[in-house]
């Protein structure tokens, strides 16, 4: 369902700071496939999200959702069927709105009027149900602004926000990194209810290989703009930390080897 | 008693453009300096049109030519990339020529012999005393926009506006198109500002090409005042404070002026006063606090020295 194709992205074009993020990367999504994106910083992960998300214009390649190609839509038009987090969980909602003028705000992808009342009595009720089920009492708090909720509280307001009108894609660009431990474990928790009770198609971008492995039915693995390792479930199961480690220095090496022929 | 009624009346009709300067300033967070031009637009269109036999039509033209200035600005801001204040500041620059323009290349228009909204009353109430006609209209022009901006932040468009000054990426992931919301709220704050000036060329039964001079510190000085009064919580309190805020500082004009305090020259820079250490109140507070802090720390460790 979703569709890259060749994409090639360069920042700084013509100057000596010349840096290829997207290096004709292709990479295809089944429906409903929950696929985990390790690498290094630098490796492109972000760039690769922004690509899908739109904040750029691609140097070569399209993106194709459904079929359909999105290369050329503006991010705002993108986004009405593409939901994003981000590690920043300040990033996601507007801190001076309360929690039910950010959902609503969210919700209004679904109801195109723009001249009806934000919030209707239905719409409250709504809210409050789907806020009541991540058992953080932020359904008690719905006129509470956004800005004195802690970062865990305000990423699980984000992730509802971005899923409240189900997206065909979801992208998570390692959403529980700024969260403590305990904190992390349950919106990820939640993360995964969502997914797999919508049927989600998603790319979840980690540090935490062990989690990468853990999560979702595909990992792969990015190094300077392109794809490395591209593991299915089957593949995966086998798969220890310990050897996908060694594979990465494996190929780090090798790439390394032959630079230094290069060079030499 | 004649000041006293005359600062309400202009109380309220300046208020109105303290909202439109609320939606930009508070609400958007950019200081638009449109306003200045803004102002004049629709006084000049009011003035011509009215002149023209037309007094309400005036007021409609007024508003529109207010909102035409806004997209102008929304326009540069957005489409051109062009940095918010020096957008507002190309707007009005290019606003003076254009309001010389529609008063026919004079810098002063009179509506002496010319029916405003304000004489339509005093035809249709003549038992009515002039002062309090003006005195319903203004009050009745300024609760009739409050209620609109009022009904229309609590729709779907009002809240991406809101949205958009707290945080725009949050607006444009909801699939919400942030230049036409950025555009739609300059066009609403200067509409604002257009028909007041509208109201005042009526009221005061003439036009001056300089009235906007000043006119945004005037806005920034009022709303300010206002939140003082009434504590900033919603939107709908905060344009209630802005009506407030705008009353409040003709009374304190009108005191000024009157005990020859200081002479009335002396008023822009007044307001630029308390518009500049209403603003700094903030950094002041932070940075008395650490300066307690400071002390108190410093003494502390010298007590825990003697101590060790």
């Amino acid at each position: 369902m979703l569709d890259i194709v060749n994409a090639t992205k360069i920042f700084a074009k013509g100057t000596p700071n010349e840096h290829k993020a997207l290096d004709r990367l292709s990479l295809s999504l089944k429906e409903g496939e929950f696929v985990t994106i390790l690498g290094s910083n630098g490796a492109g992960k972000s760039t690769l999200f922004n690509a899908i998300c739109g904040n750029f214009l691609l140097d070569e390649g399209g993106v194709f959702l459904d079929g359909r190609y999105i290369s050329h839509l503006p991010e705002y038009k993108r986004a009405s069927v593409i939901g994003r987090l981000f590690q920043d969980p300040m990033r996601g909602t507007a801190p001076n709105l309360t929690i039910e003028e950010n959902l609503a705000l969210a919700y209004s992808k679904n109801t195109r009027g723009r001249f009806r009342f934000a919030i209707s009595g239905k719409d409250r009720e709504l809210f409050r149900e789907e806020l009541s089920r991540f058992d953080m009492g932020l359904e008690d708090r719905m006129t509470t602004r956004i800005g004195l909720l802690s970062g865990g509280q305000r990423q699980v307001v984000t992730l509802l926000m971005s899923t409240i009108v189900t997206p065909r894609l979801l992208l998570l660009d390692e959403h529980t990194a700024a969260l403590d431990p305990a904190t992390a474990d349950k919106v990820m928790a939640i993360t995964n209810d969502i997914v797999s009770s919508r049927n989600l198609t998603t790319l979840m971008i980690t540090h935490n290989i062990g989690q990468a492995l853990n999560t979702g039915s595909r990992t792969i693995m990015m190094d300077e703009g392109n794809i490395i390792f591209d593991f299915d479930a089957e593949a995966r199961a086998h798969m220890t930390v310990s050897e996908l480690m060694d594979m990465y220095s494996e190929k780090k090496k090798a790439a390394f080897d032959t630079d230094r022929m290069l060079f030499s | 008693m004649t000041l006293l009624i005359g600062s309400l009346q202009l109380g309220f009709l300046y208020s109105i453009m303290v909202m439109g300067i609320y939606i930009s300033f508070r609400i958007l967070n950019i200081p638009d300096l449109t306003t200045e031009g803004s102002f004049t637009f629709g006084l000049a269109f009011s003035t011509i049109i009215t002149v023209g036999g037309h007094p309400l039509l005036a007021l409609a033209a007024s508003a529109l030519a207010g909102a035409a200035a806004g997209v102008v600005t929304g326009l540069l801001q957005t489409k051109l990339d062009i940095h918010p204040v020096l957008a507002g500041i190309l707007t009005m620059s290019g606003l003076y020529s254009i309001n010389l323009f529609v008063m026919g290349g004079a810098s002063n228009v009179t509506l002496l012999n010319s029916v405003t909204v304000f004489g339509m009353l005093q035809d249709l109430f003549p038992g009515m005393s002039k002062d309090a006609g003006k005195l319903v209209i203004s009050i009745a022009a300024a609760l009739l926009v409050l209620l609109i901006l009022v009904l229309f932040f609590k729709t779907s468009l009002g809240l991406s506006i809101r949205a958009t000054g707290d945080n725009a990426d949050m607006v444009r992931a909801s699939s919400i198109n942030v230049d036409a919301v950025k555009m739609t709220a300059l066009a609403l704050s200067n509409a604002c500002i257009g028909l007041s000036g509208g109201l005042i060329a009526q009221y005061q039964s003439f036009a001056d090409i300089n009235s906007g001079v000043g006119i945004l510190v005037v806005g920034l000085a009022s709303v300010i005042i206002g939140e003082t009064f009434l504590r900033k919580r919603t939107v709908t309190v905060g344009f209630i404070s802005a009506i407030v805020g705008s009353i409040v500082y003709r009374y304190i004009i009108a005191i000024a002026t009157k005990s020859n305090f200081f002479p009335a020259y002396m008023l822009k820079l007044v307001s630029a006063v308390i518009v500049a250490i209403a603003l700094a109140v903030p950094a002041i507070r932070i940075s008395y606090g650490e300066w307690r802090l400071k002390r108190r720390g410093l003494s502390q460790s010298k007590g825990g020295g003697k101590d060790a």
